[in-house]
């Protein structure tokens, strides 16, 4: 009878623990932060607690797998990714694999192990090109004696994305020189006009009489590109009916589709894409400015309401928030004072350099309309990313490869210029049978950032 | 050509002989011939009415190694290996890939017994292909490697003359590599 009631009793706490395990980790309960197993990479930490954004379905690496690419398929797939999944399920292969399965995501990028994470949330070693190009030094004279774990090098090879740094790309950018001569930016074709809207005035304004209005508001919307499109009061703050002082991300998503699809894919706006509340930067791992620590990201943080100033949207904003190192330089920085030459109007139109120059770029269409990247991260990391879709427009390829191989430079916001020389172009080129001709090699450039036993040519 | 070739597969459980046919099925030779003979067909195909054509004939669009970038068509070879590719993606029990002895990526090097068997044989014989099982992994294989030989003046000229290939001399007809299938058994 007793040995019953054990039963019974071990019965009921299991079920019990069950359900509220159950109900935790399906977040109808409690706090998740008790299921976290280690703390998560910088590009997961603002999301650890939505568990089931990565294990949906629980359990197994091919669902993780799945999970990964459901998030990132289309930037690889965009990236036209140097090493996809089908190189490893290729019978050739198949023997590598012991060492290391890289059919699978989560073989490079363990999850929840911070001691061992590093940049880019990769967790293999440093050298691991190695178990498969060994014999890299047969192929390419310049590349005999490297230590496998520089391959990763800035201006060099990367795992996924080699867009700006394939052989022939570095020889058709060779002899290129820092500054470009800039071209005008193309003109942006304007977003289509909704039928049947016109132009609205502020004697058009649709705000309900309840509604009490600043000053500046009702003058600030009659100037902005929503009156001019004829986006009333009610198109944002009732496009369901219902009035809200408050606008939602998604309701200026109604509109702004890509924009929104961009934002949710990056730092500022993945928790909520992802139904959790918006990020604040006090939960940033990024220093940040202490006044703003609080504040909810959404459209309105960095556009404001009813003026929607892009200006101030491209840099104050920015600065607002962000304290790092970099961010910090900006304003005495070289690009910093391109834009102000170009407010000033003693610059051409376009020749200015913002933190939304690089960090939210202008993407011209095929269909000639330009919008704006509204996931910072996109072309973030690796930085290499960012030479063709930033650094191109105004610098050569030597420069801007050995700026953004220089930490200090980044540091500083490029403010002096870059104080090493990574020898992509000149090996490309020597392989190529063509002689190195990059202004670096040819005003003797700064030491080599790459370790060798034998010379680079 | 997918249906076919999942449908002999099928048939590959009961079969004992490479060559010889099982009852109601196909060997797994005559399944690789035959998935060959599409490869080729296609390539020719592709390599004559679409590349010789738009490029050579019409003058309408280059043919390009860097065909994204250059907003051109994919080299013959490249459309293959595309379709290799997607394929492999399929995980339908059929892979293929263009390997040389010669290749401009040491990647294609042979790598398998069975593949540097097979190419020193193609290249010995042009006029015969190579057979052979192994086992890569934990799933046993039916290999086959067929010659692949330079056939228009481009393959040779682009051979010769790419700064990553390690043979210049290659001459119109002769063996540049095989084409290797490999058929899950």
């Amino acid at each position: 009878m007793r040995r019953l009631a054990a039963v019974k009793t071990w019965s009921l706490l299991s079920v019990t623990a069950l359900a509220g395990l159950g109900a935790l980790v399906s977040g109808k309960a409690g706090d998740r932060t008790l299921l976290v197993p280690g703390a998560t990479s910088d590009g997961h930490h603002q999301i650890e607690l939505a568990c089931d954004a990565c294990h949906s379905p629980f359990g197994g690496s091919a669902a993780l797998d799945a999970s990964c690419t459901r998030c990132h398929g289309a930037e690889l797939a965009a990236a036209d990714d140097t090493h996809p999944r089908r190189i490893f399920t290729d019978p050739r292969n198949a023997m590598r694999l012991a060492q290391l399965d890289a059919r699978r995501c989560v073989s490079c990028h363990r999850e929840h192990w911070p001691e061992g994470t590093r940049e880019m949330g990769v967790t293999v070693a440093e050298d691991q090109c190695a178990f498969c190009h060994d014999d890299i030094g047969h192929e390419r004279a310049s590349h005999a004696g490297l230590d496998a774990a520089s391959c990763t090098d800035t201006g060099c090879h990367k795992y996924h994305d080699n867009r700006s740094t394939y052989e022939e790309f570095l020889v058709s950018h060779a002899g290129e020189p820092p500054l470009l001569a800039r071209a005008a930016p193309a003109p942006s074709v304007p977003r289509a006009p909704t039928p049947g809207r016109t132009p609205l005035t502020a004697a058009n304004a649709d705000a309900p009489d309840s509604v009490e209005l600043e000053s500046s508001e009702l003058s600030d919307w009659a100037e902005s590109a929503h009156a001019a499109g004829g986006v009333n009061c009610s198109g944002c703050h009732a496009p369901e009916g219902r009035w809200s002082n408050a606008v939602s991300v998604d309701a200026c998503g109604r509109c702004h589709t890509g924009e929104r699809a961009g934002w949710v894919s990056g730092k500022h706006g993945m928790r909520v894409g992802l139904g959790l509340s918006p990020m604040r930067p006090a939960s940033a791992r990024e220093p940040m400015q202490a006044a703003a620590s609080e504040a909810e990201l959404g459209c309105n943080s960095c556009h404001g309401s009813h003026r929607f100033d892009r200006r101030a949207a491209a840099v104050e904003s920015c600065l607002g928030c962000h304290a790092d190192t970099h961010s910090l330089a900006y304003e005495a920085s070289p690009h910093a004072r391109a834009l102000r030459a170009e407010l000033d109007g003693q610059a051409p139109v376009g020749s200015g350099v913002s933190c939304a120059t690089c960090h939210l770029p202008r993407v011209t269409h095929a269909t000639g309309q330009r919008t704006v990247e509204h996931n910072q991260n996109a072309n973030l990391r690796p930085s290499e990313k960012m030479l063709r879709s930033v650094c191109l427009d105004c610098h050569g390829l030597a420069f801007a490869i050995d700026s953004l191989a220089d930490a200090a430079s980044i540091q500083n916001n490029f403010a002096s210029p870059p104080a090493q020389h990574v020898p992509s172009i000149d090996w490309a080129l020597a392989h190529a049978g063509r002689s190195p001709s990059i202004p670096g090699a040819e005003h003797e450039p700064p030491s080599t950032t790459r370790s060798s036993s034998t010379p680079p040519l | 050509m997918l249906l076919p070739t999942a449908l002999a597969l099928a048939s590959l459980v009961a079969c004992k002989s490479a060559s010889s046919s099982p009852a109601g099925g196909v060997s797994p030779q005559q399944l690789a011939d035959a998935v060959h003979a599409v490869l080729e067909s296609d390539r020719a195909v592709y390599t004559r009415e679409v590349v010789n054509r738009l490029q050579n004939e019409l003058g309408v669009i280059k043919a390009s190694e860097h065909w994204k970038e250059d907003k051109a068509l994919p080299l013959p070879a490249q459309m293959f290996r595309m379709g290799a590719d997607l394929t492999a993606q399929k995980e339908a029990g059929v892979h293929y890939a263009l390997l040389s002895q010669w290749p401009i990526s040491r990647q294609n090097l042979p790598r398998t017994d069975v593949e540097k068997g097979g190419l020193a044989f193609v290249v010995e014989n042009p006029t015969q292909n190579y057979y052979g099982s192994e086992r890569l992994g934990d799933t046993n294989y039916f290999t086959a490697v067929y010659p692949d030989k330079a056939i228009a003046p481009a393959c040779v000229q682009c051979h010769n003359q790419h700064a990553s290939s390690p043979r210049h001399d290659f001459a119109l007809g002769d063996v540049m590599g095989g084409v290797v299938i490999r058929l899950a058994q």
